[in-house]
């Protein structure tokens, strides 16, 4: 869960910085797009690079998928007679919501990919164009799609606050100081992603970017 | 005060199990949480019915024997606090209070309230040792220990093993006493010859036994009457990452 977890926080790093340069206009942001295809050249033919970071991820996804569901068979068959009376959650809300927040983060995942790589469900749909794709994705009279955009990204968020914080424990973080300073950290990389990927939807529907 | 109990009734281990509805009354707040569940036995015995079965030893404590799930709360709502030292003053008249037993596959019901804690005895038979002569005890100060592990070790060394930490735990994991009963031991110099065929040791009976993986949730540190805390399973973590790391003739799990 944690190394892959790990692996999977980077791109969303990554993957925040990349959407920021929308701010630098359209045609950095289009270059940037297309610079992603061409990492690698000449050493790699192509798309090359790209295809390796994509099968990279998708490992890391399932890899994640199938901890997650290992934890939770194994949480379940811990338990077969349930409480009559149960606190809710006396301890992190977050850690809590982790398995609902990552079916939720994964439906966001392939409805993103549909939308604004594939372009199937984007309404301009250019791949040569990601910056209008990007536009007319968030445009507001499209508020639901803004909606759904915000929900996933809070629910990474979420995911986020314990996951790293998870990740650090499971890797071995064992002191009490220690454990305040990777939950402060596990706050600040949810809360600064959070921000990152918000402001770019908030932009266009405000008109910021247009 | 006046109480309305919901308490889980279980013939035995193969017996399906119920919440029966008792009334006590006259209960005073200076009562223990035990000793009102004492009067209520008193008054079935007398009434001609089976009295409910619970844990129970010290009453002080320190033995680790008694453990209810009180309104969905290991040992109670007070923290730090077992069942047995809970006292009636913390819930208020006409109060409607459900008790249940333990709820892990790791810990079968054998009736009404008691469950099976023979899991925490394979766990701790499985590493929770040190290889030392026997005879008299050798002179304290002979060997050093850091304040600081010390005192890490001594926090550790305080669990009393009664399983409210599984109790309370989302998944079902006993890790946070297991984590417990490695690092009191792996922090200490006496500790160090079987460090990492303790921890492989300990962790695979955990695993056997039935309990859940540890998600680092939180639950059980907060509910743990010695107040455990959570980072002990990051030692623990650790010490298992470094034991699956070697190789050699020291080859835990081996």
């Amino acid at each position: 869960m944690a190394v892959t977890g790990i692996i999977l926080v980077l791109f969303l790093v990554a993957h925040m910085l990349g959407n920021l340069k929308v701010f630098a206009g359209a045609s950095s942001f289009d270059h940037y797009a297309h610079w992603l295809r061409e990492i690698g050249k000449p050493l790699l033919p192509g798309v090359w690079f790209l295809w390796i970071m994509r099968a990279a991820l998708l490992v890391s996804v399932v890899a994640h998928i199938w901890a997650a569901t290992t934890l939770a068979l194994r949480a379940r068959a811990a338990r077969p007679v349930q409480y009559a009376h149960r606190k809710k959650i006396q301890g992190s809300y977050a850690a809590r919501t982790m398995r609902w927040g990552g079916v939720i983060i994964l439906l966001f995942v392939i409805y993103h990919l549909l939308d604004l790589t594939t372009g199937t469900l984007n309404p301009v749909g250019d791949p040569s164009r990601p910056y209008a794709n990007v536009v007319a994705d968030f445009a507001p009279s499209r508020w639901y799609v803004t909606l759904f955009y915000t929900l996933a990204v809070v629910s990474v968020g979420f995911h986020l606050r314990h996951g790293v914080f998870s990740a650090l424990r499971s890797l071995g973080q064992q002191t009490p100081q220690g454990e305040r300073r990777a939950k402060n950290v596990a706050l600040a990389v949810a809360v600064l992603l959070c921000a990152g990927y918000l402001v770019v939807p908030f932009a266009v529907l405000t008109g910021l970017v247009s | 005060m006046n109480l309305t109990l919901r308490i889980w009734r279980q013939k035995g281990p193969e017996d399906k199990g119920r919440m029966v509805t008792y009334q006590v009354d006259d209960v005073s707040p200076d009562m223990s949480f035990l000793e009102m569940l004492d009067v209520l036995n008193e008054r079935l015995i007398l009434a001609g019915e089976e009295p409910v079965a619970f844990d129970h030893d010290c009453r002080e404590g320190i033995c680790g024997m008694c453990g209810l799930m009180i309104n969905g709360n290991a040992h109670g709502p007070q923290r730090g606090t077992t069942a047995c030292q809970l006292h009636m003053r913390q819930f208020k008249d006409g109060d409607t209070i459900d008790i249940e037993p333990w709820r892990a596959r790791a810990f079968p019901v054998i009736k009404d309230l008691v469950v099976n804690r023979n899991a925490f005895d394979k766990i701790i038979a499985a590493g929770g040792f040190i290889t030392a002569p026997t005879g008299s005890a050798p002179e304290a100060h002979s060997v050093p220990v850091a304040k600081g592990n010390a005192d890490a070790a001594f926090e550790s060394a305080a669990c009393i093993g009664c399983g409210a930490c599984v109790a309370a735990c989302p998944n079902g994991s006993g890790m946070l006493f297991t984590a417990a009963k490695v690092t009191q031991l792996s922090l200490l110099p006496q500790g160090q010859p079987e460090r990492y065929t303790r921890v492989i040791g300990m962790v695979d009976a955990h695993d056997e036994a039935g309990f859940g993986g540890c998600t680092n949730a939180g639950e059980c540190t907060v509910v743990c009457p010695k107040g455990i805390p959570l980072n002990t399973i990051g030692r623990l973590n650790r010490d298992y990452l470094a034991a699956t790391a070697k190789r050699g003739d020291n080859t835990p799990g081996s």
